[in-house]
């Protein structure tokens, strides 16, 4: 279990003074100037020596990330834009960060900015969060009065500007290109890659976009040192990360442990245990709404890692850990997030645009059980042609958890397709 | 069709000065017409346009394109319940019914008093004190049918 002692994010739970005077006293903006003079270079080799991998989802690694920016401008400015649009069902680590803890950001902002040679910064929030909103501008209004942004901010000759900018209630402005595009005041809709954003970005521009949580941890590291946080977790999956738990487990939370915790000592030590015992386990969503579930069987010897959950055709995503007992009717549990996909997707490309509604309502259809069990097979061929074939990820994460669903409940979709047919309570229903 | 605001070239001529030079500033101006008004009138997307050097159809497919701009009036009070998963689980479904049936109109529809427009929200990060709602801004937790009421009296009163 991590030791309090290797908490990154020391008031999580808003149990202490989250003003600047508090966050200094919990050891933020510790020395920040003498950080940014370790230089550029040497900020950004500490920071792939940590190992640290993008917490947004995709797990990118993210001193590599950074090293693609351009070391000497041709003229046009570089962007660090940090991706605080967390919008997906489950997910709710970053609100933590941003509401009681919004100093390790906006350091970390500081210093990444710094490692790419940005001037400025922007801190895209969904337009939804009202506290985060408040509790964020006004930790960034005592940093400017402190004269820890600005010119010469905290003290290290770098000037640097961060601005807050929200959303207007679209979950496809998650996605870094489509971010970029609301930024410069568009409709939220994709690019095509490449051109990747450390090419051309915000405005045409060099341009990094961050989660929340990758930022966040970048001035604790640098502090304590990369051994410190690659200590943590398995090779290759380094680091503590903020897990959050919903669903029937007897205390939910969001909490920080160290990566590669097995699923099992997660959900007992800090949740109080599945609802009704750990055999009562029907399935688990391990990384957020778009990743394929986890059968009970699976989550027995889950490693929460990228690694491991990758190998078992799921994910790590954003750590959201959802967990279904007994009692959820997993088709319709699926069949909600297709609806939310199909809501949406910004209609760009026709296979998401057209497929996330097909896939939803075939999937209406079997949670009723009024479908052909052939069309079970029909409906994974349309993932496939879903998946892939979209210019965001968006289509991929509509697709995932549908083909997990029938990867693991297969008999269960057409034991109910039977009894819908034959009038008879199916074989699984009546046990 | 809502009649035209009398201030709408004076405001807008102020909005658009005060975004003047700024990056990006069509949502932030979007955010500013919606902050005057209640929401965004027709006449305003041929003065943004202009402005910004950009078509009529690119503002009308910003402003439909997100959620949170309105193109018609809302009423007097807004009042937005979460319908995200948390809420439900504890029991938001049940509370949006009894909202929906104590104001006699569906999502996104305005009391026929002009007094109060009900919509959905996808969570508001409230969801330790769910179910959530928010009240012309304002943020409220642990919404049961007994405290919907009471936010229902204050705004209709």
């Amino acid at each position: 279990m991590l030791k309090d002692q290797d908490r990154i994010f020391t008031n999580l739970y808003g149990m202490h003074d989250r003003s600047l005077a508090g966050a200094q006293k919990r050891g933020h903006w510790d020395g920040t100037a003498g950080i940014l003079a370790l230089g550029r270079d040497k900020i950004v080799e500490i920071v792939k020596a940590s190992g640290l991998r993008g917490r947004g989802g995709a797990g990118f690694p993210t001193g590599l990330k950074w090293s693609f920016m351009p070391k000497t401008s041709d003229g046009r400015p570089s962007y660090l834009v940090v991706n605080a649009d967390e919008s997906e069902p489950g997910t709710c680590k970053d609100r933590e960060i941003m509401r009681h803890d919004p100093h390790t950001l906006i350091e970390g902002c500081l210093i990444a900015a710094f490692a790419m040679g940005a001037h400025d910064c922007y801190i895209y929030i969904r337009g939804e969060y009202i506290r985060e909103r408040e509790a964020l501008q006004q930790a960034l209004d005592e940093c400017y009065d402190a004269g820890l942004l600005g010119r010469n901010a905290a003290g290290s000759g770098w000037d640097f500007n961060c601005y807050l900018h929200h959303g207007a209630g679209a979950y496809i402005c998650g996605e870094e290109t489509a971010l970029l595009e609301s930024l410069e005041g568009k409709k939220g809709m994709p690019r095509m890659k490449p051109p990747f954003p450390a090419g051309s970005g915000l405005y045409g521009c060099p341009t990094t976009v961050n989660n929340v949580e990758s930022i966040a941890v970048v001035p604790t590291i640098l502090r304590r040192g990369a051994e410190w946080f690659a200590g943590f977790g398995r090779p290759n999956n380094a680091g503590t990360k903020l897990f959050g738990i919903s669903g029937h487990v007897n205390n939910p939370c969001v909490v920080e442990e160290a990566m590669s915790i097995p699923l099992r000592e997660l959900l007992d030590r800090h949740c109080g245990g599945v609802r009704g015992g750990w055999k009562n386990i029907k399935a688990v969503i391990p990384g957020g709404s778009s990743v394929p579930l986890l059968t009970q069987t699976q989550c027995d010897d889950a490693i929460m890692d990228f690694d491991w959950l990758r190998e078992q055709k799921s994910g790590l995503g954003t750590a959201a850990v959802i967990v279904m007992d007994q009692s959820v009717d997993i088709i319709k549990a699926i069949w909600r997030l297709s609806k939310f996909y199909k809501h949406e997707s910004c209609g760009q490309c026709t296979p998401c645009r057209e497929g996330t509604g097909w896939m939803m309502r075939v999937m209406d259809r079997l949670v009723r059980g009024e479908a052909e069990v052939e069309e079970i097979d029909m409906l994974i061929s349309v993932t496939k042609q879903v998946e892939g074939h979209t210019i965001c990820a968006l289509g991929d994460a509509a697709a995932w958890p549908i083909q997990g669903l029938v990867r693991a409940f297969r008999e269960e979709i057409e034991d109910r397709i039977k009894a819908r047919k034959t009038g008879r309570m199916g074989a699984m229903a009546a046990e | 069709m809502p009649p035209v605001p009398a201030d709408l070239a004076s405001r807008m001529t102020e909005i658009l000065a005060d975004h003047r030079g700024m990056e990006g500033s069509l949502l932030p101006i979007l955010h500013a017409v919606q902050g005057a008004w209640g929401y965004v009138p027709q006449e305003v997307v041929p003065i943004i346009a202009l402005d910004l050097n950009i078509s009529r159809a690119e503002v009308h497919g910003v402003i439909s394109f997100y959620h949170d701009f309105r193109e018609e009036p809302a009423g007097r009070h807004v009042v937005k319940l979460c319908r995200a998963e948390a809420c439900q689980a504890m029991g938001a479904d049940r509370v949006a019914s009894h909202a929906r049936q104590a104001l006699g109109i569906d999502w996104h529809e305005t009391t026929a008093d002009g007094a109060v427009t009900l919509e959905p929200v996808f969570c508001l990060g409230l969801c330790a004190c769910a179910p959530a709602a928010m009240v012309d801004g304002r943020v409220v937790g642990r919404v049961d049918e007994a405290r919907l009421d009471a936010l229902l009296a204050t705004v209709q009163a």
